[in-house]
């Protein structure tokens, strides 16, 4: 099985320490992992905000960058997502009927990081070892989009040392939403109020998430008010051992 | 002159309640500074979720129903020419008069040129959206003639000098301090007062709001109503409520006017078993509901001796042209979108500024008054899909709004050729991003913004239009090695602008690297 991996721009740009977490889990697991440098961004922001013309040049280098690959692994719900929901439409709506199939086959080569764990490799004790309080966000598009249900959660309880806390109301957006942070700000602001005060009533030490944008914007409320409460991606607790500690 | 295809006509201007005032991030802004709205509004959303939760979970068929339901609205949609007019044919067969209103204008005109043959000064109604959105209360005024409404809450909006701000729950802004207060100042004005030292229990303001409205009930003349469904085989109109004013509206006066959109029907008797499951289930929580009334024409001695069906587009049949768009006149009206947004919980109604708020309103006022009307409107979603969840005949909201965001950038565009700064940014980026080389050094160019840290680890301030991140959230600081560069050096030891041609696969794990970073293997 050749396996790639789709880092996301945000992570290769940002949270680069995702991506190397990802890479070293999928590795420890067994895999070789493969990161084809012609990919770039899978066109999302661009799609979400109206601008499809100019993402339907993103789709097509996306679709080329992956061609060859049996699975193609993301550490993000929503640009999976993108990949599996609109790329194939986007591509229909331009009438380029090759794209479309070609975006429909990577579609179903394409996994979210636990849906790639669970359900291909078929594991939920990934090894890892992470002493801390954690709770955990289901973010909207691996929920409602990808359908990831649990699987997230399975690898986490499996995971030596953790201290796990539910948060309430978890399935409530977190207000990022991409441009709509940007665009709408006091909605933003105000989901995110409630977000972090259902964060900080488990006193969890860190907030995970499987999509570093949503924790940008989380983590972002979380530091400016000082709570002192972290966000983690799922990769980097999961790539962490007894011997390595990943991330910060 | 050339031929200019303008499309089927929107909703026109001016009249009626589908645009508001200012764009929806302003308005927004205004209504979470509302304390008491946003008490209210979570109050009430998160009671109704709980209701509609439980009632949907314990129908083992729900999923079949809800594809039943998508499946019939399509059949109709298809077919809308067919259906109409065989409506038409069967209400003209039992004794009604059917009218035809290409959109607001029209129907208010038609309303009260009937109303004013009666020769009545006021009329009752029923709760219905279809009035609301063509504004029919201020076209009546403007003709002389007083519309009282007898919904309990459309009641409650309408002594407050208010306007709706749920579908199903129009007063869901208001607590039953601020009803009080509302009948106690506004009642006695317009008919039976409130009584003397009224309270705020549930039940006193009900009897207040009875009492009020009996004395409308038996003096009028003519009722006005809209209409949940209406079957086509058979030229039945369908009323469902929880109180019984629409009974009495539809059963006491001399006069019956029905204003329906044109994406109510449902094609046979049968169908309506299907939405009479979805309906009271996705809107109030219930089983049933309480009322369901029926009528097929005219019925010498029992119930209206005239009654007048008016078929509104307004919008409609351009909404019904875009492939993308036009699933939107599925819905049912039954506001489980609203109850379940995350971001009409915060915001409330008003914000929206038509009457039809929430992620159903985002989707259907753009199409029915045309994208450049409400652009705001579709951005106003985090893309959650709680509603597409939720929506009980299965109406993709999400999808429908990237495709009406793309609209409105498309017409802007069109509008001007000069690049707005976003258009600037979308453009410059996906430039950027079109070659894995380029991206590479954007990425790298973008650790100078390390420097806006000012040696932390966070940014707290930028400039407009980031400013709108960094005025309630930190951003963390640019990382020194880009993901794609520390692949390179680790795994290829080279050159993070060799993608090695096209797709073909980089060096994968074989490649030398630090053992501490390997992992084990």
């Amino acid at each position: 099985m050749r396996v790639a991996l789709f880092v996301t721009c945000l992570v290769d740009g940002i949270f680069p320490q995702v991506g190397k977490a990802t890479v070293l889990l999928l590795e420890r697991l067994g895999q070789r992992v493969e990161v084809p440098l012609a990919q770039t961004c899978c066109g999302q922001a661009h799609i979400n905000t109206g601008y499809a013309r100019e993402a339907l040049p993103l789709v097509r280098r996306h679709v080329a960058a992956f061609a060859g690959y049996d699975a193609v692994v993301v550490p993000s719900g929503s640009c999976a997502g993108s990949a599996r929901h609109q790329h194939a439409w986007l591509a229909e709506e331009a009438g380029d009927e090759r794209l479309a199939a070609a975006a429909e086959g990577l579609a179903s080569r394409t996994y979210e990081l636990s849906e790639f764990l669970v359900d291909v490799l078929g594991v939920t004790d990934v090894g890892a070892y992470y002493p801390h309080r954690v709770t955990y966000h289901p973010t909207c598009h691996s929920l409602r989009l990808l359908r990831v249900g649990d699987r997230p959660l399975r690898l986490l309880r499996e995971v030596r040392g953790i201290d796990l806390v539910e948060l309430p109301d978890a399935e409530s957006c977190c207000g990022f939403g991409g441009t709509f942070s940007l665009k709408n700000p006091d909605v933003s602001a105000a989901m995110l109020a409630d977000k972090m005060r259902n964060v900080l009533s488990t006193h969890a030490e860190v907030c995970s998430a499987g999509d570093s944008s949503c924790l940008m914007h989380i983590g972002g409320g979380l530091s400016r008010l000082r709570t002192g409460v972290r966000t983690v991606h799922l990769a980097e607790i999961l790539a962490s051992t007894e011997t390595e500690v990943v991330g910060r | 002159m050339t031929r200019t295809f303008l499309g089927m006509p929107a909703a026109p201007p001016g009249v009626g309640h589908l645009r508001g005032s200012r764009p929806f991030p302003e308005a927004a802004r205004a209504a979470l500074a509302d304390t008491q709205l946003r008490r209210n509004l979570g109050k009430a959303t998160t009671t109704i979720r709980a209701k509609r939760a439980a009632v949907v979970a314990e129908l083992p068929d729900w999923a079949e129903l809800r594809d039943a339901g998508a499946a019939i609205k399509d059949d109709v949609l298809a077919h809308l020419d067919r259906y109409l007019v065989q409506l038409e044919e069967q209400v003209v067969a039992r004794g009604g008069v059917v009218h035809w209103a290409r959109d607001a204008v029209e129907a208010n005109r038609v309303v009260a040129g009937i109303v004013r043959a009666t020769g009545a000064r006021s009329v009752v109604k029923v709760k219905s959206m279809a009035t609301q959105e063509i504004g029919l209360n201020e076209a009546l005024a403007d003709a002389g003639i007083a519309a009282w409404e007898t919904d309990l809450a459309e009641l409650i909006v309408q002594l407050g000098h208010d306007a709706p701000s749920h579908i199903l729950v129009p007063a869901i802004h208001r607590n039953r301090a601020e009803i009080r207060e509302i009948f106690l100042r506004e009642m006695g004005a317009v008919g039976v007062p409130a009584p003397e030292g009224l309270s705020d229990e549930p039940r006193a303001l009900a009897e207040a709001a009875r009492l009020h409205l009996r004395r409308k009930f038996l003096d009028a003349e003519v009722a006005i109503s809209g209409a949940n469904f209406a079957v086509a085989e058979t030229g039945t109109l369908v009323v469902v409520e929880s109180e019984g004013n629409g009974r009495m509206c539809l059963t006491l006066p001399r006069v019956l006017v029905t204003v329906m959109g044109i994406e109510k029907l449902v094609p046979t008797w049968r169908d309506l078993e299907v939405f009479l499951q979805l309906l009271p289930r996705s809107s109030t929580g219930e089983r049933m509901n309480p009322y369901t009334s029926m009528w097929t024409g005219v019925t010498p001695g029992d119930g209206p001796e005239e009654f007048h069906l008016v078929l509104l587009d307004n919008g409609r049949t351009a909404t019904l042209a875009d492939p993308q768009g036009r699933d939107a006149l599925r819905c049912i009206r039954c506001s489980a979108c609203l109850n379940v947004c995350p971001v009409y919980e915060r915001t409330g109604g008003h914000a929206y500024g038509s009457v039809y708020p929430g992620p159903i309103g985002a989707v259907l006022s753009p199409q029915l008054t045309g994208v450049a009307d409400n652009p705001s409107l579709p951005f106003a979603s985090t893309l959650c899909g709680a509603c597409l969840d939720a929506c009980p005949v299965a109406i993709d909201i999400p999808s429908m709004l990237v495709h009406l965001r793309s609209r409105v950038v498309e017409a802007k565009r069109e509008a001007s050729r000069l690049p707005t700064p976003e258009r600037l940014l979308a453009a410059s980026a996906a430039w950027a991003m079109a070659n894995p080389g380029r991206w590479g050094r954007a990425l790298r160019a973008a650790r100078a913004g390390r420097l806006l840290g000012r040696g932390g680890r966070r940014i707290s301030a930028l400039p407009p239009p980031l400013a709108a991140w960094t005025n309630t959230r930190d951003l963390p600081i640019p990382p020194r090695e880009t993901f794609r560069d520390w692949w390179a050096r680790t795994r290829q030891g080279g050159d993070a602008e060799e993608p090695g041609g096209g797709g073909r696969p980089a060096g994968g794990g074989a490649g030398p690297g630090p053992p501490g970073e390997r992992g084990a293997r």
